[in-house]
C-alpha cells in the first residue's frame, strides 16, 4: 500500500519566495531546475543569503530574481549585465549573480554582455538558453539554430546563432562554462565555483522549452530535448571553444568548464586605481 | 594628506567643472557615464575627482548601460550620477523609467545642444525640455532644474541630490552648452553650511511587521543590498511587497503613490526668481541660459519706458502652474522666448490668464537681447 507523504517544507525554502509559487512557467521548462541549482549552490557557498544579490532581465528566465528570496532585482529588459556593474562596483563584497535568458542576455543584452567580459566584472552570469524569446510566445534571437522554426522564422531560421562560449572567452572572462538542465550536479559546482572566481564568470545552461521553441522543432514533450542532452552531450572542458556551436541536428553537444583562469578583476583593478588617486591633489 | 574636497571661497570656473565639485559636496561617490559633447567635461573630470575622495568613475559601453548602473549603485547606497547630451539622453529613457518604478534616486545632468538627432553638438539648444518630462513611456513624473549661470548649475546640482534622496526619484539637471562651457565665478560655500540631505533608509528588522512599498506612505525607507532586507525590486508594477501584479488596482495604487511623491511636494520642488516683475505689465518667462538674454532685454525695454520685467523659472518640471497663475493675473502679457520651437510655451499658456507670446528661435546660439526686446515691444503695443 503505498503512503502519501506531503511535504511542508523543502529544504530550499528559506532562499525562495514559496509564497509566490507556483511559478509561472510551462510543464517541461528547465528553468526551474537551473533556479534550484543556483539555490543549492548559494547553500554550497557558506555565503549568507543576505550577501546574495539576484539580478534579471526580462523574460521567462527574467522571472527567477522574484522568486528568490534574496536582495532582488528585476531590471529592463538586457540591462541586467549593467546593473550588476555598478551595484557591485560600490559593494564588491556581496555575491551578484545575474540570471536571465539568451535573448535577454546576449542578443539585446549582448553588448553589455562582452563589454563585462572585456572589463572581467566580477560578477556571475547564468544565462538559461532556450532557444527562442519564450515569454513572448516563441520568436528566433541571436542563439536560434540556423533553420530552427519559430514564429518569426516560418521558413527555417536564416540567421547564424552565436557560439556564446567562444565569444565570451574571447572578450576577456575569467570562468566560462556550459551545462545542460540534465546535467544537475555538474551545474551546481560549476555556479559554485563561480561564486569564488575573481572576475567575470558566465554560464551557458541549455534548456528545454517544448511549448514555444519544441513544438515546432521536433522536441514537443517534455523529455524530448532532456533526452537529446542525454544522447549528445560530451564532456570536454578542454574543448576547441571554436568548434562548440549548437545546431540541434545530432552533433556532439559539447558541454563542460572551459575556462577557469585568474585574471585582474575590474573591481581589483578600480581599487587600486583609488588607491593611487585618493588624496592626491588639493581638492581645487 | 588633502581631503580632495573643494576648497570654499571664489573660483573662477567652467559650468562642467562646477558641477562634479558640487556633487562631490553632496556626496556623490559614483559616476558612469558616456563620452558625449558638450558634457565630456563633466565625465572627465569626475574621472580625475571622484577616486581622490574614494569615489568611482567609469564609462560603460552606452547610456543605457549608464543609468542601470547608477540604479544598481543606488540601491548599493551610494549616490550616483550621470551626464549627457541630446543623443544619449534619448538612451537613458529606459532606465530613467526604470528609476523611476525602482525608486532609486540617481541624477542625470543633460548639457542641451542643438538640433534633433546628432544635430550641432558643438551648440547650444533648450530642445530637450519636453523629452525631460514626457520622454520615458508611461506615466511618470521628473523633477527638472535649469540653470542659468555657473553658479546656478553648482547650486542646482546639489539640490539635485537632495531632492532625489529625500523624494526617492530620478532628477535631471537640464542645463545647456553655454552655461556647461562657460566659465564663470562661483562661490563655493564652506562644507559645513551645505545642506545635505540622506536617503531615509529600511530597517530589515521593521520588514517583518511593515511592507517595503507601502502605498499610503509618504516616501518609503529604502531597502539597500546587503543589509538582511532581502526585498524584491520590480520594473513590472508592483504590489506592495514588491511583487509583480496584473491587478487594476493595485496598479492604481503603485502610480498615485509614485507620482504623488513629487505632486505633492511639487510646492517645495518650486523655484523660480523675478526680476522688475512688480509694477511689470509685460513678463519675460525664461529659463537656462535664455534667462540671461532674456534679463538684458527686459532692461533695455525699461530704458525704453516699458514696464517689463523677468521671471525665470529655475524648476521646470513639477510645472510651477500656481507662480504663472498668479503673475499672470496682473501682468497683460507673457513673453516666453526659447531655444527651441517652442516648448515650455504649452505649459505657460495653460496655465496663463492672459495672453502668451512666444519667441523661439533654435538655429544654435543664444537668444540675442534685441530679439526678445523686439517682442516685449509688441506685447507692450
Amino acid at each position: 500500500m503505498t503512503q502519501v507523504v506531503k511535504a511542508q517544507r523543502h529544504p530550499r525554502d528559506r532562499l525562495l519566495r514559496s509564497e509566490r509559487l507556483p511559478h509561472i512557467w510551462c510543464p517541461g521548462c528547465g528553468i526551474g531546475i537551473v533556479m534550484a541549482a543556483y539555490a543549492d549552490a548559494i547553500e554550497a557557498s557558506g555565503i549568507p543569503p543576505e550577501k546574495h544579490v539576484c539580478i534579471s532581465g526580462i523574460g521567462c528566465t527574467g522571472r527567477v530574481s522574484g522568486y528568490m528570496h534574496l536582495d532582488s532585482f528585476h531590471t529592463t529588459h538586457g540591462r541586467a549585465i549593467a546593473f550588476a556593474t555598478g551595484l557591485s562596483l560600490v559593494r564588491p563584497d556581496l555575491e551578484v549573480t545575474v540570471i536571465s535568458g539568451d535573448g535577454d542576455i546576449c542578443t539585446i543584452g549582448g553588448n553589455h554582455l562582452i563589454h563585462a567580459a572585456r572589463r572581467n566584472v566580477d560578477i556571475n552570469v547564468i544565462m538559461v538558453n532556450n532557444f527562442n524569446y519564450g515569454m513572448t510566445g516563441g520568436q528566433h534571437g541571436g542563439t536560434t539554430p540556423l533553420g530552427a522554426k519559430t514564429y518569426t522564422s516560418p521558413y527555417g531560421n536564416f540567421e547564424n546563432p552565436f557560439n556564446i562560449p567562444y565569444l565570451v572567452a574571447a572578450a576577456g572572462a575569467s570562468f566560462v562554462a556550459r551545462w545542460t538542465t540534465l546535467h544537475v550536479r555538474q551545474l551546481i559546482n560549476a555556479i559554485k565555483r563561480m561564486m569564488s572566481v575573481e572576475g567575470f564568470a558566465f554560464i551557458e545552461v541549455i534548456s528545454p522549452c517544448p511549448p514555444t521553441f519544441g513544438e515546432f522543432n521536433n522536441f514537443p514533450e517534455a523529455l524530448d530535448m532532456m533526452e537529446y542532452f542525454r544522447k549528445h552531450s560530451v564532456v570536454d572542458h578542454n574543448a576547441d571553444l571554436s568548434k562548440i556551436d549548437i545546431r540541434l541536428q545530432g552533433e556532439p553537444l559539447v558541454v563542460g568548464n572551459f575556462v577557469d583562469r585568474r585574471r585582474p578583476s575590474y573591481q581589483e583593478l578600480i581599487q587600486e586605481t583609488i588607491r593611487r588617486a585618493s588624496g592626491r591633489g588639493e581638492g581645487i | 594628506m588633502s581631503s580632495g574636497l573643494p576648497r570654499p571661497g571664489v573660483h573662477f570656473m567652467m559650468g562642467n567643472f562646477a558641477c562634479v565639485e558640487a556633487a562631490i559636496l553632496a556626496g556623490c561617490r559614483f559616476f558612469a557615464g558616456y563620452p558625449i559633447t558638450p558634457s565630456s567635461e563633466i565625465f572627465e573630470r569626475a574621472c580625475v575627482r571622484f577616486p581622490q575622495v574614494g569615489g568611482i568613475a567609469v564609462e560603460m559601453e552606452d547610456e543605457m548601460a549608464s543609468v542601470a548602473a547608477l540604479i544598481g549603485a543606488s540601491y548599493a547606497g551610494a549616490k550616483a550620477m550621470t551626464a549627457t547630451s541630446g543623443p544619449g539622453f534619448s538612451l537613458m529613457m529606459e532606465n530613467i523609467g526604470l528609476a523611476f518604478i525602482m525608486e532609486a534616486p540617481i541624477v542625470i545632468v543633460n548639457v542641451q545642444r542643438a538640433g534633433p538627432s546628432t544635430g550641432i553638438p558643438t551648440l547650444i539648444g533648450q530642445g530637450d525640455v519636453m523629452q525631460a518630462r514626457w520622454g520615458s513611456h508611461g506615466d511618470l513624473e521628473t523633477v527638472v532644474y535649469a540653470p542659468s549661470s555657473v553658479q546656478e548649475f553648482f547650486d542646482l546640482t546639489i539640490r539635485a541630490f537632495n531632492t532625489a534622496e529625500r523624494l526617492r526619484t530620478p532628477v535631471i539637471v537640464l542645463a545647456d552648452q553655454l552655461v556647461g562651457l562657460m566659465w564663470e565665478k562661483v562661490v563655493i560655500p564652506p562644507a559645513e553650511e551645505i545642506e545635505i540631505v540622506e536617503r531615509k533608509v529600511m530597517d530589515p528588522r521593521l520588514l517583518s511587521t511593515r511592507l517595503p512599498f507601502d502605498y499610503s506612505a509618504d516616501v518609503n525607507p529604502m531597502p539597500i543590498v546587503g543589509t538582511g532586507c532581502r526585498v524584491n525590486i520590480d520594473s513590472l508594477t508592483h504590489d506592495e511587497r514588491g511583487y509583480p501584479t496584473t491587478s487594476q488596482e493595485v496598479s492604481d495604487r503603485m502610480l498615485r503613490y509614485l507620482l504623488g511623491k513629487i505632486r505633492n511636494h511639487a510646492r517645495e520642488l518650486w523655484m523660480y526668481k523675478e526680476f522688475m516683475t512688480d509694477d511689470a505689465e509685460v513678463v519675460v518667462v525664461a529659463y537656462g541660459s535664455t534667462a540671461r538674454s532674456a534679463l538684458n532685454a527686459v532692461k533695455q525695454a525699461r530704458s525704453r519706458g516699458i514696464k517689463a520685467g523677468l521671471l525665470q523659472l529655475i524648476t521646470i518640471w513639477p510645472f510651477p502652474s500656481d507662480v504663472i497663475e498668479r503673475l499672470s493675473q496682473r501682468v497683460n502679457v507673457l513673453v516666453v522666448p526659447e531655444i527651441n520651437f517652442g516648448q515650455l510655451v504649452h505649459p505657460v499658456r495653460e496655465h496663463a490668464k492672459c495672453p502668451v507670446i512666444e519667441v523661439n528661435w533654435a538655429p544654435g546660439s543664444l537668444i540675442e537681447p534685441n530679439v526678445i526686446v523686439d517682442a516685449v515691444e509688441v506685447a507692450a503695443a
